[in-house]
Protein backbone atom coordinates (compact mmCIF):
# COMPACT_ATOMS: atom_id res chain seq x y z
CA UNK A 1 0.00 0.00 0.00
CA UNK A 2 1.20 3.12 -0.48
CA UNK A 3 2.69 5.67 1.69
CA UNK A 4 0.07 8.21 0.68
CA UNK A 5 -3.77 8.92 0.90
CA UNK A 6 -3.46 11.03 -2.27
CA UNK A 7 0.06 10.03 -3.99
CA UNK A 8 -0.14 12.87 -6.75
CA UNK A 9 -1.07 15.96 -4.82
CA UNK A 10 1.12 14.81 -1.88
CA UNK A 11 4.26 14.43 -3.65
CA UNK A 12 3.91 17.02 -6.01
CA UNK A 13 7.40 19.20 -6.90
CA UNK A 14 7.65 22.81 -5.99
CA UNK A 15 7.15 24.16 -9.31
CA UNK A 16 3.77 21.98 -10.11
CA UNK A 17 2.58 23.01 -6.64
CA UNK A 18 3.02 26.53 -7.09
CA UNK A 19 1.67 26.11 -11.00
CA UNK A 20 -1.69 24.35 -8.79
CA UNK A 21 -1.52 27.26 -6.36
CA UNK A 22 -2.00 30.05 -8.79
CA UNK A 23 -4.70 28.22 -11.22
CA UNK A 24 -6.78 27.70 -7.94
CA UNK A 25 -5.43 31.28 -6.48
CA UNK A 26 -7.18 33.16 -9.62
CA UNK A 27 -10.36 30.64 -9.15
CA UNK A 28 -10.67 31.58 -5.85
CA UNK A 29 -10.13 35.34 -6.24
CA UNK A 30 -12.82 35.25 -8.96
CA UNK A 31 -14.96 33.31 -7.16
CA UNK A 32 -14.80 35.84 -4.08
CA UNK A 33 -15.39 38.45 -6.39
CA UNK A 34 -18.54 37.21 -7.88
CA UNK A 35 -19.92 35.28 -4.91
CA UNK A 36 -19.05 37.83 -2.03
CA UNK A 37 -20.05 41.26 -1.60
CA UNK A 38 -17.90 41.48 1.09
CA UNK A 39 -14.79 40.48 -1.01
CA UNK A 40 -16.00 42.63 -4.31
CA UNK A 41 -16.11 45.39 -2.52
CA UNK A 42 -12.73 45.37 -0.88
CA UNK A 43 -11.20 44.47 -3.99
CA UNK A 44 -13.04 47.54 -5.81
CA UNK A 45 -11.87 49.19 -2.95
CA UNK A 46 -8.41 49.42 -4.15
CA UNK A 47 -9.31 48.77 -7.69
CA UNK A 48 -8.26 45.66 -7.80
CA UNK A 49 -9.64 42.84 -10.55
CA UNK A 50 -9.59 39.38 -10.14
CA UNK A 51 -8.13 39.40 -13.45
CA UNK A 52 -4.87 41.54 -12.20
CA UNK A 53 -3.90 38.11 -10.45
CA UNK A 54 -1.28 36.70 -12.57
CA UNK A 55 1.08 35.88 -10.81
CA UNK A 56 1.54 34.09 -7.29
CA UNK A 57 3.17 37.76 -6.46
CA UNK A 58 -0.11 39.50 -7.21
CA UNK A 59 -1.41 37.51 -3.95
CA UNK A 60 0.23 40.59 -1.92
CA UNK A 61 -2.11 43.05 -3.22
CA UNK A 62 -4.74 41.71 -1.84
CA UNK A 63 -5.71 43.13 1.75
CA UNK A 64 -5.86 40.88 4.36
CA UNK A 65 -8.97 39.36 5.88
CA UNK A 66 -9.01 39.44 9.95
CA UNK A 67 -11.32 38.21 12.23
CA UNK A 68 -12.73 41.53 13.02
CA UNK A 69 -13.69 41.41 9.53
CA UNK A 70 -15.54 37.75 10.10
CA UNK A 71 -16.91 39.81 13.51
CA UNK A 72 -18.44 42.59 11.24
CA UNK A 73 -19.83 40.76 8.96
CA UNK A 74 -21.85 37.55 11.54
CA UNK A 75 -23.09 35.36 10.73
CA UNK A 76 -22.89 35.02 6.58
CA UNK A 77 -21.81 38.32 4.95
CA UNK A 78 -18.22 36.62 4.00
CA UNK A 79 -20.09 33.62 2.24
CA UNK A 80 -19.69 33.41 -1.51
CA UNK A 81 -22.00 31.25 -1.93
CA UNK A 82 -26.12 31.30 -1.85
CA UNK A 83 -26.85 29.76 2.06
CA UNK A 84 -29.06 27.17 0.41
CA UNK A 85 -25.80 25.74 -1.17
CA UNK A 86 -24.03 25.42 2.65
CA UNK A 87 -24.61 22.17 4.33
CA UNK A 88 -22.98 22.49 7.62
CA UNK A 89 -21.96 25.67 10.08
CA UNK A 90 -19.41 25.97 12.77
CA UNK A 91 -18.68 28.81 15.21
CA UNK A 92 -16.32 30.12 17.87
CA UNK A 93 -17.58 30.91 21.14
CA UNK A 94 -17.63 34.57 21.52
CA UNK A 95 -20.07 36.39 24.41
CA UNK A 96 -18.28 39.18 24.26
CA UNK A 97 -18.48 40.08 21.02
CA UNK A 98 -19.65 38.72 18.02
CA UNK A 99 -18.56 35.04 17.63
CA UNK A 100 -17.40 34.09 13.98
CA UNK A 101 -19.19 31.75 11.39
CA UNK A 102 -17.51 29.24 9.14
CA UNK A 103 -19.80 27.93 6.35
CA UNK A 104 -19.57 24.81 4.41
CA UNK A 105 -20.59 23.08 1.46
CA UNK A 106 -21.19 19.15 0.81
CA UNK A 107 -18.02 19.69 -1.33
CA UNK A 108 -15.75 21.64 1.59
CA UNK A 109 -16.65 18.91 3.81
CA UNK A 110 -15.44 16.29 2.14
CA UNK A 111 -12.55 18.27 0.95
CA UNK A 112 -11.97 18.97 4.92
CA UNK A 113 -12.50 14.64 5.07
CA UNK A 114 -10.09 14.52 2.80
CA UNK A 115 -7.64 16.65 4.37
CA UNK A 116 -7.86 14.76 8.06
CA UNK A 117 -7.76 11.51 5.72
CA UNK A 118 -4.42 12.21 4.30
CA UNK A 119 -2.55 13.69 7.51
CA UNK A 120 -4.31 10.54 9.54
CA UNK A 121 -2.61 8.09 6.55
CA UNK A 122 0.52 10.20 6.23
CA UNK A 123 1.24 8.89 10.76
CA UNK A 124 0.44 5.11 9.35
CA UNK A 125 -3.57 5.32 9.95
CA UNK A 126 -5.12 2.33 8.05
CA UNK A 127 -8.32 0.91 7.47
CA UNK A 128 -7.94 -1.49 9.93
CA UNK A 129 -6.78 0.97 12.70
CA UNK A 130 -9.42 1.28 15.81
CA UNK A 131 -9.59 5.40 16.11
CA UNK A 132 -11.07 7.15 18.97
CA UNK A 133 -11.52 10.80 19.18
CA UNK A 134 -11.70 12.49 22.63
CA UNK A 135 -12.51 15.66 21.60
CA UNK A 136 -15.87 17.65 22.08
CA UNK A 137 -18.37 17.44 19.34
CA UNK A 138 -20.44 20.36 18.50
CA UNK A 139 -18.85 23.25 17.45
CA UNK A 140 -15.53 22.79 18.50
CA UNK A 141 -14.30 21.71 14.71
CA UNK A 142 -11.64 19.18 16.60
CA UNK A 143 -15.12 16.83 17.08
CA UNK A 144 -16.58 16.43 13.40
CA UNK A 145 -13.52 17.65 11.82
CA UNK A 146 -11.82 14.23 12.60
CA UNK A 147 -14.87 11.94 12.94
CA UNK A 148 -15.41 12.57 9.03
CA UNK A 149 -11.46 12.51 7.92
CA UNK A 150 -11.06 9.56 9.90
CA UNK A 151 -14.37 7.33 8.58
CA UNK A 152 -12.87 8.83 4.82
CA UNK A 153 -9.65 7.04 5.53
CA UNK A 154 -11.50 3.81 6.42
CA UNK A 155 -11.16 3.46 9.93
CA UNK A 156 -13.31 2.55 12.68
CA UNK A 157 -14.08 5.23 14.17
CA UNK A 158 -15.50 6.02 18.07
CA UNK A 159 -16.73 9.46 18.42
CA UNK A 160 -16.09 8.94 22.59
CA UNK A 161 -16.12 13.03 22.85
CA UNK A 162 -14.87 14.76 25.72
CA UNK A 163 -14.17 13.71 28.92
CA UNK A 164 -15.90 10.45 30.90
CA UNK A 165 -12.20 8.69 31.47
CA UNK A 166 -12.93 5.74 32.62
CA UNK A 167 -15.58 5.09 29.72
CA UNK A 168 -12.70 6.35 27.49
CA UNK A 169 -10.19 4.07 28.97
CA UNK A 170 -13.19 1.11 28.83
CA UNK A 171 -13.55 1.81 24.98
CA UNK A 172 -9.78 1.36 24.60
CA UNK A 173 -9.87 -1.94 26.26
CA UNK A 174 -12.68 -3.46 24.74
CA UNK A 175 -12.67 -1.34 21.55
CA UNK A 176 -9.31 -2.19 20.87
CA UNK A 177 -8.25 0.78 19.60
CA UNK A 178 -4.99 1.70 18.21
CA UNK A 179 -5.29 5.60 17.61
CA UNK A 180 -6.25 8.16 19.64
CA UNK A 181 -7.21 11.85 18.86
CA UNK A 182 -6.82 13.85 22.53
CA UNK A 183 -4.89 17.61 23.72
CA UNK A 184 -1.63 16.47 25.26
CA UNK A 185 -3.33 17.64 28.93
CA UNK A 186 -6.19 14.98 28.45
CA UNK A 187 -3.39 12.37 27.33
CA UNK A 188 -1.32 13.23 30.03
CA UNK A 189 -4.55 12.52 32.45
CA UNK A 190 -5.73 9.39 30.86
CA UNK A 191 -2.05 8.20 31.51
CA UNK A 192 -2.45 9.21 35.25
CA UNK A 193 -6.34 7.14 35.52
CA UNK A 194 -4.79 4.18 33.75
CA UNK A 195 -1.70 4.25 36.68
CA UNK A 196 -4.49 4.31 39.74
CA UNK A 197 -6.71 1.87 37.42
CA UNK A 198 -3.93 -0.80 37.37
CA UNK A 199 -3.71 -0.53 33.49
CA UNK A 200 -0.57 -0.52 31.77
CA UNK A 201 -0.98 1.02 28.31
CA UNK A 202 1.47 -1.20 26.55
CA UNK A 203 0.27 -4.23 28.27
CA UNK A 204 -3.35 -4.47 28.03
CA UNK A 205 -4.32 -1.69 25.68
CA UNK A 206 -3.32 -1.68 21.51
CA UNK A 207 -2.54 2.14 21.70
CA UNK A 208 0.21 2.79 18.65
CA UNK A 209 -0.57 6.18 17.64
CA UNK A 210 -1.76 9.60 19.62
CA UNK A 211 -2.60 12.51 17.33
CA UNK A 212 -2.59 15.86 19.73
CA UNK A 213 -2.90 19.37 18.65
CA UNK A 214 -5.24 22.26 19.60
CA UNK A 215 -3.22 23.03 22.86
CA UNK A 216 0.32 24.37 22.94
CA UNK A 217 2.99 21.79 23.78
CA UNK A 218 6.32 21.82 24.28
CA UNK A 219 8.42 18.81 22.31
CA UNK A 220 9.70 17.44 25.97
CA UNK A 221 5.88 16.86 26.83
CA UNK A 222 5.13 15.60 23.53
CA UNK A 223 8.33 12.67 24.39
CA UNK A 224 6.97 12.58 28.23
CA UNK A 225 3.26 11.42 27.03
CA UNK A 226 5.16 9.06 24.20
CA UNK A 227 6.92 7.34 27.03
CA UNK A 228 3.88 6.67 29.17
CA UNK A 229 1.57 5.90 26.98
CA UNK A 230 3.95 3.80 24.66
CA UNK A 231 3.26 5.39 21.38
CA UNK A 232 3.98 7.58 18.82
CA UNK A 233 2.56 11.03 19.26
CA UNK A 234 2.43 13.85 16.22
CA UNK A 235 1.15 17.42 16.11
CA UNK A 236 -1.11 18.76 14.49
CA UNK A 237 -2.30 22.01 13.70
CA UNK A 238 -5.91 23.62 12.51
CA UNK A 239 -8.23 26.29 12.60
CA UNK A 240 -11.34 26.49 12.46
CA UNK A 241 -11.64 29.83 9.88
CA UNK A 242 -9.36 27.13 7.85
CA UNK A 243 -11.78 24.51 8.55
CA UNK A 244 -10.45 22.98 11.31
CA UNK A 245 -8.36 19.81 12.13
CA UNK A 246 -6.01 18.51 8.51
CA UNK A 247 -4.56 22.06 7.99
CA UNK A 248 -1.10 21.19 8.65
CA UNK A 249 0.43 17.86 10.60
CA UNK A 250 3.40 15.96 11.03
CA UNK A 251 4.93 13.12 8.65
CA UNK A 252 6.40 10.22 10.35
CA UNK A 253 9.90 12.71 11.19
CA UNK A 254 8.25 14.55 13.51
CA UNK A 255 9.72 17.50 12.60
CA UNK A 256 7.62 20.31 11.84
CA UNK A 257 4.05 20.19 10.17
CA UNK A 258 3.57 19.97 6.36
CA UNK A 259 0.71 22.52 5.35
CA UNK A 260 -0.95 21.02 2.20
CA UNK A 261 -0.33 23.61 -0.14
CA UNK A 262 -3.14 22.81 -2.38
CA UNK A 263 -5.46 23.89 0.10
CA UNK A 264 -3.62 26.53 1.27
CA UNK A 265 -1.22 29.50 0.38
CA UNK A 266 0.73 29.89 3.30
CA UNK A 267 2.72 33.94 3.81
CA UNK A 268 5.05 34.43 7.13
CA UNK A 269 4.77 38.05 7.81
CA UNK A 270 5.83 40.31 10.34
CA UNK A 271 3.18 41.35 13.07
CA UNK A 272 4.38 44.89 12.41
CA UNK A 273 5.04 45.88 8.99
CA UNK A 274 2.81 43.14 7.64
CA UNK A 275 6.36 42.28 5.30
CA UNK A 276 7.53 39.14 4.13
CA UNK A 277 9.72 37.37 6.17
CA UNK A 278 12.05 34.83 5.05
CA UNK A 279 12.38 31.15 5.44
CA UNK A 280 12.94 30.14 8.92
CA UNK A 281 11.86 33.35 10.66
CA UNK A 282 9.72 33.65 12.81
CA UNK A 283 6.29 35.86 12.36
CA UNK A 284 2.73 35.81 11.42
CA UNK A 285 1.05 33.17 9.68
CA UNK A 286 -1.13 34.29 6.71
CA UNK A 287 -3.34 31.53 4.83
CA UNK A 288 -5.82 32.00 1.70
CA UNK A 289 -7.83 29.31 1.05
CA UNK A 290 -7.65 27.77 -2.33
CA UNK A 291 -10.17 24.97 -2.60
CA UNK A 292 -13.20 26.47 -0.63
CA UNK A 293 -16.63 27.25 -2.04
CA UNK A 294 -18.82 28.37 0.59
CA UNK A 295 -16.64 30.88 2.55
CA UNK A 296 -12.98 30.98 0.75
CA UNK A 297 -10.33 33.81 3.28
CA UNK A 298 -7.99 35.57 1.05
CA UNK A 299 -4.79 36.84 3.16
CA UNK A 300 -6.66 35.17 6.58
CA UNK A 301 -4.23 36.60 9.73
CA UNK A 302 -4.35 33.98 12.08
CA UNK A 303 -3.01 35.74 14.27
CA UNK A 304 -0.41 32.92 15.56
CA UNK A 305 3.38 32.81 15.19
CA UNK A 306 5.36 30.24 14.11
CA UNK A 307 7.90 29.91 11.12
CA UNK A 308 8.75 27.97 8.04
CA UNK A 309 11.26 25.17 8.44
CA UNK A 310 13.66 25.62 5.58
CA UNK A 311 14.93 22.42 3.35
CA UNK A 312 13.43 19.18 2.21
CA UNK A 313 11.44 16.69 3.98
CA UNK A 314 13.11 12.85 4.05
CA UNK A 315 9.39 12.01 3.95
CA UNK A 316 9.13 12.84 0.04
CA UNK A 317 6.57 15.45 0.21
CA UNK A 318 7.40 18.83 -0.84
CA UNK A 319 4.53 21.07 0.75
CA UNK A 320 6.52 23.20 3.40
CA UNK A 321 6.56 22.60 7.15
CA UNK A 322 5.41 24.49 9.63
CA UNK A 323 7.20 24.65 13.11
CA UNK A 324 5.25 24.28 15.87
CA UNK A 325 3.51 27.22 16.99
CA UNK A 326 5.96 29.86 19.12
CA UNK A 327 2.55 32.30 20.68
CA UNK A 328 0.41 34.90 19.48
CA UNK A 329 0.42 38.48 17.90
CA UNK A 330 -2.41 39.28 19.98
CA UNK A 331 -3.31 38.60 23.39
CA UNK A 332 -5.55 35.22 22.78
CA UNK A 333 -4.58 32.72 25.19
CA UNK A 334 -5.27 29.05 24.09
CA UNK A 335 -5.76 27.25 27.56
CA UNK A 336 -6.67 23.11 26.86
CA UNK A 337 -7.34 23.44 22.83
CA UNK A 338 -9.65 26.70 24.16
CA UNK A 339 -9.11 30.05 22.43
CA UNK A 340 -9.66 33.17 25.33
CA UNK A 341 -9.13 36.79 25.00
CA UNK A 342 -7.96 38.73 27.97
CA UNK A 343 -11.08 40.99 27.51
CA UNK A 344 -13.44 38.46 28.10
CA UNK A 345 -12.00 38.29 31.64
CA UNK A 346 -11.87 41.95 32.37
CA UNK A 347 -15.73 42.38 30.89
CA UNK A 348 -16.49 39.65 33.82
CA UNK A 349 -14.56 41.39 36.97
CA UNK A 350 -15.63 44.94 36.18
CA UNK A 351 -18.98 43.57 36.64
CA UNK A 352 -18.26 43.15 40.54
CA UNK A 353 -18.33 46.33 42.68
CA UNK A 354 -16.31 44.51 45.18
CA UNK A 355 -13.39 44.34 42.74
CA UNK A 356 -10.96 46.96 41.77
CA UNK A 357 -9.74 47.19 38.03
CA UNK A 358 -6.65 45.57 38.17
CA UNK A 359 -6.21 41.93 37.48
CA UNK A 360 -3.22 39.57 36.19
CA UNK A 361 -3.82 36.33 34.76
CA UNK A 362 -1.37 33.95 35.37
CA UNK A 363 -1.28 30.19 32.87
CA UNK A 364 1.12 27.93 34.15
CA UNK A 365 1.99 24.07 33.52
CA UNK A 366 1.49 22.04 36.76
CA UNK A 367 2.56 18.79 36.68
CA UNK A 368 1.48 17.97 33.10
CA UNK A 369 -1.80 19.87 33.17
CA UNK A 370 -2.14 23.49 32.35
CA UNK A 371 -3.86 26.09 34.97
CA UNK A 372 -5.04 29.61 34.22
CA UNK A 373 -5.27 31.69 37.68
CA UNK A 374 -6.70 35.16 38.19
CA UNK A 375 -5.47 37.41 40.67
CA UNK A 376 -7.78 40.38 41.49
CA UNK A 377 -7.84 43.43 43.50
CA UNK A 378 -10.02 44.42 45.81
CA UNK A 379 -11.74 47.64 45.81
CA UNK A 380 -12.02 50.43 48.84
CA UNK A 381 -15.15 48.26 49.65
CA UNK A 382 -13.49 45.60 51.85
CA UNK A 383 -15.47 43.19 53.17
CA UNK A 384 -15.12 42.33 56.64
CA UNK A 385 -16.10 38.32 56.60
CA UNK A 386 -15.07 35.16 55.60
CA UNK A 387 -18.12 34.02 54.44
CA UNK A 388 -18.95 36.92 52.27
CA UNK A 389 -15.22 36.85 50.66
CA UNK A 390 -15.61 33.16 49.71
CA UNK A 391 -19.03 33.83 48.21
CA UNK A 392 -17.26 36.47 46.30
CA UNK A 393 -14.67 33.83 44.98
CA UNK A 394 -16.81 31.00 44.27
CA UNK A 395 -18.90 33.73 42.36
CA UNK A 396 -16.22 34.67 40.54
CA UNK A 397 -15.17 31.52 39.16
CA UNK A 398 -18.81 30.23 38.20
CA UNK A 399 -19.37 33.43 35.73
CA UNK A 400 -15.62 33.35 34.41
CA UNK A 401 -16.82 29.32 33.51
CA UNK A 402 -19.86 30.37 32.14
CA UNK A 403 -17.42 32.68 30.28
CA UNK A 404 -14.79 31.03 28.90
CA UNK A 405 -15.71 27.50 29.44
CA UNK A 406 -12.20 26.56 32.07
CA UNK A 407 -12.96 27.32 35.31
CA UNK A 408 -9.87 29.41 36.68
CA UNK A 409 -8.51 29.67 40.35
CA UNK A 410 -9.61 33.21 41.63
CA UNK A 411 -7.73 35.12 43.94
CA UNK A 412 -8.75 38.13 45.60
CA UNK A 413 -5.92 39.90 46.61
CA UNK A 414 -5.34 43.38 48.09
CA UNK A 415 -5.49 47.09 46.14
CA UNK A 416 -2.27 47.79 45.25
CA UNK A 417 -0.48 44.14 45.28
CA UNK A 418 -0.21 43.86 41.76
CA UNK A 419 2.35 45.19 40.08
CA UNK A 420 2.07 48.22 37.86
CA UNK A 421 4.02 48.08 34.95
CA UNK A 422 5.01 51.47 32.61
CA UNK A 423 3.22 52.17 30.08
CA UNK A 424 0.83 49.44 28.88
CA UNK A 425 -0.50 46.95 31.60
CA UNK A 426 0.62 43.61 31.56
CA UNK A 427 -2.42 41.60 32.07
CA UNK A 428 -1.10 37.68 31.14
CA UNK A 429 1.94 36.24 32.75
CA UNK A 430 2.11 32.93 30.24
CA UNK A 431 4.55 30.37 32.60
CA UNK A 432 3.59 27.82 30.59
CA UNK A 433 6.19 25.46 29.06
CA UNK A 434 5.70 24.79 25.38
CA UNK A 435 6.71 29.11 24.91
CA UNK A 436 9.81 28.69 26.49
CA UNK B 1 -21.89 49.81 74.10
CA UNK B 2 -19.56 48.99 71.13
CA UNK B 3 -15.82 49.64 70.23
CA UNK B 4 -14.48 50.11 67.00
CA UNK B 5 -12.69 47.37 65.33
CA UNK B 6 -10.03 48.09 62.06
CA UNK B 7 -10.55 44.90 59.81
CA UNK B 8 -7.19 44.53 57.25
CA UNK B 9 -7.18 42.60 54.20
CA UNK B 10 -4.59 40.49 54.50
CA UNK B 11 -2.86 38.16 51.67
CA UNK B 12 -0.98 34.95 52.81
CA UNK B 13 2.58 36.40 51.36
CA UNK B 14 5.42 37.10 54.28
CA UNK B 15 6.25 40.46 54.88
CA UNK B 16 2.03 41.99 54.67
CA UNK B 17 1.69 41.54 58.59
CA UNK B 18 4.67 43.56 59.32
CA UNK B 19 3.61 46.03 57.10
CA UNK B 20 0.41 47.19 58.82
CA UNK B 21 1.79 46.37 62.40
CA UNK B 22 4.90 49.10 61.69
CA UNK B 23 2.35 51.66 60.13
CA UNK B 24 0.42 51.48 63.87
CA UNK B 25 3.96 51.30 65.73
CA UNK B 26 4.71 54.57 63.69
CA UNK B 27 1.51 56.43 64.86
CA UNK B 28 2.40 54.97 68.50
CA UNK B 29 -1.16 53.35 68.22
CA UNK B 30 -1.03 50.91 70.62
CA UNK B 31 -3.23 46.96 70.24
CA UNK B 32 -5.00 45.93 72.47
CA UNK B 33 -6.64 42.90 71.36
CA UNK B 34 -5.99 41.28 67.82
CA UNK B 35 -7.41 37.95 65.89
CA UNK B 36 -6.34 36.49 62.64
CA UNK B 37 -7.07 33.02 61.10
CA UNK B 38 -5.34 31.22 58.23
CA UNK B 39 -6.90 30.26 54.89
CA UNK B 40 -5.11 29.38 52.52
CA UNK B 41 -5.04 32.74 50.17
CA UNK B 42 -5.86 35.47 52.54
CA UNK B 43 -6.66 36.78 56.24
CA UNK B 44 -8.67 39.58 58.45
CA UNK B 45 -6.32 40.99 60.50
CA UNK B 46 -9.29 42.33 63.17
CA UNK B 47 -8.06 44.87 65.81
CA UNK B 48 -8.78 46.29 68.51
CA UNK B 49 -6.50 49.15 69.24
CA UNK B 50 -6.22 52.88 71.06
CA UNK B 51 -7.10 54.85 68.92
CA UNK B 52 -9.28 53.06 65.69
CA UNK B 53 -10.13 56.10 63.83
CA UNK B 54 -5.98 57.32 63.67
CA UNK B 55 -5.18 53.75 62.63
CA UNK B 56 -7.89 53.42 60.02
CA UNK B 57 -7.12 56.97 58.20
CA UNK B 58 -3.17 55.88 58.48
CA UNK B 59 -3.85 52.41 56.85
CA UNK B 60 -6.02 53.61 54.27
CA UNK B 61 -3.70 56.53 52.82
CA UNK B 62 -1.01 53.67 52.91
CA UNK B 63 -3.01 52.05 50.24
CA UNK B 64 -3.69 48.95 52.73
CA UNK B 65 -7.47 47.59 52.60
CA UNK B 66 -9.12 48.39 55.39
CA UNK B 67 -12.40 48.64 57.22
CA UNK B 68 -13.76 50.25 60.37
CA UNK B 69 -16.72 48.52 62.31
CA UNK B 70 -18.42 48.70 66.31
CA UNK B 71 -18.24 45.00 67.64
CA UNK B 72 -19.25 44.34 71.27
CA UNK B 73 -16.85 44.34 74.23
CA UNK B 74 -18.40 42.68 76.95
CA UNK B 75 -16.69 42.70 80.39
CA UNK B 76 -16.69 39.75 82.71
CA UNK B 77 -15.61 38.65 85.78
CA UNK B 78 -12.44 36.45 85.77
CA UNK B 79 -14.55 33.15 87.08
CA UNK B 80 -14.76 29.82 85.04
CA UNK B 81 -18.40 29.51 83.29
CA UNK B 82 -18.67 33.35 82.55
CA UNK B 83 -18.15 33.32 78.71
CA UNK B 84 -21.12 30.67 78.77
CA UNK B 85 -23.18 31.91 80.77
CA UNK B 86 -22.91 35.46 78.57
CA UNK B 87 -23.24 33.94 74.83
CA UNK B 88 -25.93 31.55 76.31
CA UNK B 89 -28.23 34.77 76.45
CA UNK B 90 -27.22 35.12 72.87
CA UNK B 91 -28.09 31.87 71.69
CA UNK B 92 -31.47 31.48 74.09
CA UNK B 93 -32.75 34.71 71.76
CA UNK B 94 -31.26 33.08 68.41
CA UNK B 95 -28.66 35.36 67.96
CA UNK B 96 -25.81 33.98 66.03
CA UNK B 97 -21.90 34.97 67.00
CA UNK B 98 -20.04 35.99 63.31
CA UNK B 99 -17.00 35.66 65.36
CA UNK B 100 -15.37 36.11 68.44
CA UNK B 101 -12.23 36.59 70.89
CA UNK B 102 -11.61 37.23 73.95
CA UNK B 103 -8.50 38.99 75.92
CA UNK B 104 -7.66 39.54 79.87
CA UNK B 105 -7.18 43.07 80.82
CA UNK B 106 -6.68 44.03 84.42
CA UNK B 107 -7.27 40.98 85.79
CA UNK B 108 -10.86 41.11 84.52
CA UNK B 109 -12.21 38.92 80.69
CA UNK B 110 -13.18 41.36 77.76
CA UNK B 111 -15.41 39.24 75.04
CA UNK B 112 -15.04 41.25 71.35
CA UNK B 113 -17.79 39.86 68.90
CA UNK B 114 -20.38 40.61 66.20
CA UNK B 115 -23.35 39.00 65.76
CA UNK B 116 -25.54 39.26 63.19
CA UNK B 117 -28.87 41.32 64.10
CA UNK B 118 -26.64 44.15 66.37
CA UNK B 119 -30.14 45.58 67.54
CA UNK B 120 -30.92 42.60 68.86
CA UNK B 121 -28.02 41.66 70.94
CA UNK B 122 -28.56 45.66 72.06
CA UNK B 123 -31.57 44.64 73.94
CA UNK B 124 -29.79 41.31 75.47
CA UNK B 125 -27.17 43.05 77.15
CA UNK B 126 -29.66 46.16 78.56
CA UNK B 127 -31.71 43.08 79.17
CA UNK B 128 -29.31 41.12 81.26
CA UNK B 129 -27.18 43.96 82.44
CA UNK B 130 -24.12 42.90 80.84
CA UNK B 131 -21.11 45.13 81.05
CA UNK B 132 -20.35 46.64 77.96
CA UNK B 133 -17.51 48.54 77.63
CA UNK B 134 -17.80 51.82 75.47
CA UNK B 135 -15.18 53.18 73.35
CA UNK B 136 -14.59 55.84 75.28
CA UNK B 137 -13.47 53.38 78.48
CA UNK B 138 -11.59 51.29 76.55
CA UNK B 139 -8.02 53.68 76.22
CA UNK B 140 -8.96 53.70 80.21
CA UNK B 141 -8.53 50.64 80.75
CA UNK B 142 -5.19 50.16 79.67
Amino acid sequence: MSEYFNPELETLTRSEIEALQLERLKATVAHCYSGSEFYRKRLDSIGLRPEDIRSLDDLKKIPFTTKQDLRDTYPFGMASVPLEKCTRLHSSSGTTGNPTVILHTQKDLEQWANAVARCLWMVGCRPEDVFQNTSGYGMFTGGLGFQYGAEKLGMLTVPAAAGNTLRQLKFFTDFGTTVVHAIPSYAARLYEVMCERGIDPRRDTRLRTLVIGAEPHSEDTRRRIEDMLGVKAYNSFGMSEMMGPGVAFECKEQNGMHIWEDYFIVEIVDPDTLEPVPDGEIGELVLTTINREAMPLLRYRTRDLTRIIPGDCPCGRHHKRLDRMKGRSDDMIILKGVNIFPIQIETILMQFKELASDYLITLETLEDNDAMTVEVELSDMFIDDYSALQKLEKEITRQLRDEILITPRVRLVPKGSIPKSEGKAVRVKDLRKQYQ
Amino acid sequence: MTVNQISIFIENKSGTLVKVLKLLKSEGIQLIASTIADTAEYGIFRIICSAPDRAYNVLKEAGVAVSLCEVFAIQLDDVPGRAADAIGLFANEGISIAYLYSFLLKGKGVLIFRTDNADRAREVIAKNNLKAIPEKDLSLLL
